[in-house]
């Protein structure tokens, strides 16, 4: 294939604004259902146990991770984008920070994981 | 005869705009890096200590916001994340949303969700009874006991 000159540069600037974008609206939307669920607290203790435990449930417990996950890389690519818009020299490696970012990403989810999975799982 | 370039003139509308284009690029830098200290030790403190989520219900609540720091941490969390999501949602819907109707149907809805969430979480916060009458006491935080 001839590479032909494109708006889409490729590679993984592009790929990590993509994700950039995906988990903030993911976060977004999570954070919506976040405080009204929350509010509830205000209206009915009762009601605000039963609804929290559903976020105890196996199915929630996978879906939190993913949630942190998300905010994760949300958080450190954005750091990487801070650092690319005022310092020449994270412009020149923008592609090395995203390794960066994901290299954090999987530090942070191998000490998270575990603790919260057995959270989760464990019984208790 | 030589030509001569014409003349240009500014476009009245364009440094409203950039001004404020530019004070959101700003902000959303901002929020972003004062976010990522509120909502780490948020999830630290929620998931990580004690038996992580499992040990989130009403009592493990009312027991965070006896305390003026975490009513004020959260408060903080609430408002900027609303408004960095929304400013990020505003991007979003500008770069996706095309037609005569649908870009402002979005902006509004934006808009209002996020004000009105703001609203809702704020009073909660401040308005919040760590010991309701009329509620089984097995599910109220300890130190109620004590009133």
């Amino acid at each position: 294939m001839p590479s032909l000159p494109t708006l889409y540069r490729g590679r993984e600037g592009m790929w990590m604004w993509v994700v950039h974008r995906a988990t903030g609206v993911a976060i977004f939307f999570f954070l919506l259902v976040h405080i009204l669920d929350t509010s509830l607290v205000r209206i009915s203790p009762e009601d605000y146990n039963d609804v929290i435990a559903s976020y105890h449930t196996p199915l929630y417990g996978i879906v939190e991770a993913g949630l942190v996950a998300a905010i994760i890389i949300h958080a450190f690519n954005g750091v990487r984008i801070v650092l690319v818009d005022r310092w020449t020299w994270a412009l020149r490696h923008q592609r090395m920070l995203s390794w960066i970012v994901w290299g954090i990403f999987v530090v942070m989810m191998a000490g998270f994981l575990p603790r919260h999975l057995s959270n989760v799982f464990g019984g208790a | 005869m030589a030509a001569t370039a014409p003349a240009l003139t500014p476009i009245p509308s364009r440094r409203t705009v950039g001004n404020v284009q530019r004070w959101a690029w700003m902000f959303q830098r901002i929020s972003g890096l004062i976010l990522i200290v509120l909502i780490f030790t948020h999830l630290f403190v929620n998931l990580m200590t004690g038996d992580g989520v499992s040990q989130i219900d009403f009592g493990f609540v009312a027991g965070k916001w006896a305390a003026p720091l975490w009513q004020w941490w959260d408060f903080a969390l609430l408002i900027l994340a609303l408004a960095h999501g929304g400013n990020g949602m505003r991007m979003i819907i500008d770069d996706y949303s095309h037609g005569r109707y649908m870009p402002n149907i979005l902006h509004w809805s934006l808009r209002i969700s996020c004000v009105a969430l703001a609203i809702l979480g704020t009073l909660v916060i401040f308005t919040f009874e760590p010991c309701p009458t009329g509620v089984d006491p097995s599910i109220l935080p300890s130190f109620c006991a004590d009133l």
